[in-house]
């Protein structure tokens, strides 16, 4: 057993011992309670963290089972071989599916079947007008005669001799795959095989195929061996047929005599009768009807094998059913793959172990760290932050090139060179990755919507012309979706960050703009009668009431605003971009990379409640009054 | 001291729907100097209009209104108003509360801390500095209005129903602070109340007001808060002729109502 499926191992055990002991707990409390509990207090809803535990154990329990991480840590041998099972099952299939062991008929009979109610159709047709008299008379014997070949291939004397022998000779061909299976013996080299896959590390999830096709065991390889053997059973099997002389003569007779009559005819329906009973007799040539005993032999075979390959699977079947719920394991060409649950929903283990994979900032995804520091020098921000113009401001020229190819630095030139961060300057550690991209974005689109949207907001919400003059601008562009707006702005401001902090800007700023209308709208006038009253100036007024007043409001405005800004900056940077979580799950989605996928959904939640609990925490510590004034 | 006057006060409201609401019509008064006057009557009679004509958030419709001599334009520090929830600031804590008026002035903030102490102890909220206003009680959120008010040094003290909204035992209490900071702050203070028994109490005049249109009905001159300056408002409740008067009110009260009730087609 490996050391990841060691440690699932530990934790689905201890999850079920965590699961048990608190459903005990719990059990033990209510009885407890039960005498004095009164169904609707409220307080039977407080406290219980062993719920919560084993919600939390049970959603983790769910995960293990339905990514099939435990059965792959308590039964590592199992993958390959259901797959070496799956490969035997993919062998005799041509096989079986002529007996009814999954279907309902025999194949023999489901053809006669079909085949005598498409004659009974034939035959209806015969009464349409548009056919004559004559016609019908040439016609109906050839049905009869085709009834009475399919009568002659169910006659137990139409199989001839060479036939019966190649049935027995399969069958015992079958069975002596059986005894192989059931002795346990493998063939020559077969050990020496499982002991070359083994070293190389030919396990479920140990290569980059999903289950490689080479057994790892004994018994994988004795239905590997048996898988080989019964396809070339199989192929001889699909030559056989039930073709006696005299049958086939019937249908060429037949055959001839249709084809005469398809060419004289002039009557369009006369020509699509026989072109139908045609068709029919060349299925019939195929040879597909048996007598109803003949294949007995090839059918008893066949369910002693099964029933030697159930006892041969032993509790492979079992874990296939409990242990790998939501599918199964299915045999391609040349790997078996995970064909259910265990496909789009990643074992956690490995989930976890790309999350460690990528989060070494040295090999990232695409070239970009997840979340890692790199050093910048401090110059290159200073560049930043002052424009090149402030240079060109400075009084004089800038200097020219003198007559020994130099030029000699002025003031202008030493300005210049500060405004454009050419300068020697220590180095800082700045945060970098995709993580940090993201994050960046959205703070920087919601700073920007806070510091325009509450000031405009609470104007708006003190005076009538800022209100009616601003409410068309916000409502023209506040009801369409911020995604419909993404892909002008992103034209205009580029794919990079400018265009994506716009678009985040765009829809913090109307967020902001309407809670702290409504905030400032709300106040109560009492209040700014009194602060009047009390002396206070109209931008008093504003700093020291109608903004406090409004914080709640603020505050939930901030915080619906990180949500929506969250959804829809995952999303533009869906639609283009090279950096940040929205790209990278792009990215996976692309490949069908299932694990990336997951742990971007898994990085954007716990961002997502990291933002939120921060801003519980501010409106705990900020506007503890709310709702008591 | 400085008088207030109200020459032929008129006050008509136009709603948005364009009727016409008569809220006060031809009020005259004059209030002297360190006067304590209670202002009474029914539901709609324009009480809480004179008061905020008188405040300074209204502008009359017609007629003057000077205080000291000067015409009221606009809110002033001079009048302080105590509203009836208090209106306090929940976001600020009881001192915060109290020097708001100061902070506004950006006065001196030693001298500001020693002030909030002092109106703290007199209204009876000592070591309460520090506490967030929504923690308090009703009453003592009132108090906390009063020293807020107070402590701006009004020359006129304005309260609409500042005592509506306690219970009786704490209503008491509030009452006879009242008047103990009317009798050693000597400054004038004009109460509205709708109930008969607080006017009565705390009313050294009193006006019972009628309305539609709001008009001034009669006026009393009463002992009965000098009174109570000096013993227990329950001894002054049960005098006799507290209580003639108090009947006399409360018909006169009744018989308006039940003319607005007749007035109005059932």
């Amino acid at each position: 057993m490996s050391v990841r499926g060691l440690i699932v191992g530990a934790l689905f055990v201890a999850l079920i011992a965590t699961l048990i002991g608190c459903w005990l707990y719990g059990r033990r409390l209510v009885r407890e309670e039960r005498t004095d509990a009164v169904f609707g207090n409220p307080v039977r809803a407080l406290g219980g963290w062993h719920w919560v535990v084993s919600g939390v154990a049970t959603i983790l329990l769910v995960w293990l089972v339905f990514s099939w991480d435990a059965a792959r840590a308590f039964f590592p041998e199992a993958g390959n071989e259901l797959c070496q099972v799956a490969k035997l099952a993919n062998a005799v299939h041509p096989m079986r599916s002529v007996f009814p062991f999954e279907s309902r008929e025999l194949r023999g009979t489901e053809v006669l079947h079909r085949e005598r109610g498409q004659l009974e159709r034939l035959e209806r047709t015969l009464g349409r007008s548009d056919f004559t008299e004559p016609d019908r008379a040439g016609l109906l014997p050839l049905l009869e005669r085709t009834r009475a070949l399919m009568r002659a291939q169910a006659a137990e004397n139409s199989v001839n001799a060479a036939t019966r022998a190649a049935i027995v000779e399969l069958a015992g061909r079958i069975d002596g795959v059986t005894a192989a299976l059931e002795s346990g013996e493998l063939p020559e080299g077969a050990e020496a095989a499982i002991g070359t896959a083994r070293a190389e590390r030919e396990v479920w999830g140990g290569t980059s195929t999903e289950i490689p096709t080479e057994p790892i065991s004994v018994r994988g390889a004795l239905f590997d061996a048996a898988s080989t053997r019964l396809s070339d059973i199989a192929a001889d099997f699909r030559r056989i047929r039930n073709l006696s002389e005299r049958f086939e003569r019937g249908v060429a007779e037949l055959d001839g005599e249709l084809e005469a009559l398809g060419e004289g005819a002039e009557s369009e329906a006369v020509r699509d009768f026989v072109r139908q009973l045609d068709k029919l007799l060349k299925r019939l040539d195929d040879g597909t009807i048996f007598p109803p005993k003949a294949l007995d032999p090839i059918e008893d075979a066949l369910a002693r094998l099964e029933a030697v390959q159930r006892e041969r699977q032993g509790v492979l079947g079992l874990i296939d059913a409990l242990a790998m719920p939501g599918g199964s394991i299915v045999a391609g060409n040349t790997a078996c793959t995970e064909q259910g649950s265990g496909r789009w929903l990643p074992k956690p283990s490995d989930t976890l172990a790309t999350l460690a994979r990528i989060s070494d900032p040295d090999v990232g995804y695409k070239g970009v760290p997840l979340l890692w520091y790199r050093h910048k020098p401090l110059a290159e921000m200073v560049g930043f932050v002052i424009p090149d113009r402030v240079a060109d401001l400075v009084p004089g020229v800038y200097p020219r090139h003198g007559t020994d190819g130099f030029v000699e630095p002025n003031l202008k030139t030493r300005v210049l060179d500060i405004a454009t961060g050419n300068f020697a300057s220590p180095s800082i550690a700045v945060p970098t990755g995709h993580v940090w991209d993201s994050i960046l974005r959205v703070v920087a689109g919601l700073f920007l919507g806070i510091a325009l949207g509450v000031p405009l907001g609470l104007f708006m919400g003190l005076s009538r012309f800022a209100k009616g003059f601003f409410d068309p601008l916000i409502e023209l562009y506040r009801p369409v979706p911020p995604l419909a707006w993404a892909p002008l702005i992103l034209t205009i401001f580029g794919i990079q960050d400018d265009g994506k902090i716009f678009l985040l800007f765009m829809v913090a700023f109307a967020i902001m703009v309407i809670s702290a209308r409504t905030g400032a709208s709300g106040t109560q006038l009492s209040k700014i009668h009194a602060a009047h009253s009390l002396g206070a100036s109209k931008w008093q007024i504003v700093r020291n009431v109608i903004l406090p007043n409004s914080l709640p409001e603020i505050l939930t405005g901030i915080r619906i605003s990180i949500g929506v800004c969250w959804g829809t900056l995952v999303a533009a940077e869906m639609l283009a971009g090279t950096t940040g979580i929205g790209f990278v799950e792009n990215v996976a989605r692309k490949s069908s990379d299932y694990e990336i996928i997951w742990v971007t959904i898994i990085i954007l939640g716990l961002l997502g409640l990291l933002f939120d609990l921060i801003m519980r925490w501010v409106i705990a510590r900020t506007i503890p009054w709310r709702g008591k004034g | 001291m400085s008088d207030l006057v109200a020459e032929s006060l008129d006050m008509k409201f136009t709603s948005p729907a364009g009727d016409v609401v008569h809220a006060l019509e031809n009020v005259s008064f004059t209030l002297a100097g360190g006067e304590l006057l209670a202002v009474l009557g029914p539901s709609g009679c324009g009480k809480t209009t004179l008061l905020n004509l008188i405040a300074g958030f209204l502008r009359p419709t017609g007629g003057r209104l000077t205080f000291g001599g000067r015409e009221i334009d606009g809110p002033g520090v001079e009048r302080g108003m105590v509203f009836q929830q208090g209106a306090l600031f929940e976001w600020l804590t009881v001192a915060q509360n109290v020097d708001f008026g100061l902070r506004m002035k950006k006065a001196n903030r030693r001298e500001t801390a020693r002030k909030v102490e002092e109106w703290l102890d007199i209204v009876g909220l000592q070591g309460f500095g520090d506490t967030p206003t929504y923690q308090l009680s009703g009453g003592m959120q009132q108090r906390v209005a009063l020293a807020r008010c107070l402590i701006n040094d009004p020359d006129l003290i304005l309260m609409d129903e500042p005592l509506g909204a306690l219970d009786a035992l704490t209503r008491e209490k509030m009452q006879s602070l009242v008047l103990r900071i009317w009798k050693e702050t000597g400054k004038t203070i004009m109460i509205i109340t709708h109930s008969v028994e607080e006017a009565l109490l705390l009313g050294e005049r009193l006006f019972v007001m009628a309305p539609r249109p709001g008009r001034l009905h009669r006026e009393y001159a009463l002992p009965f808060a000098e009174r109570g300056l000096g013993q227990d408002l329950r001894h002054v409740k049960g005098d006799p002729e507290f209580a003639r008067t108090r009947e006399e009110i409360l018909a006169m009260i009744w018989d308006m109502e039940e003319e607005i009730m007749g007035k109005t087609p059932a």
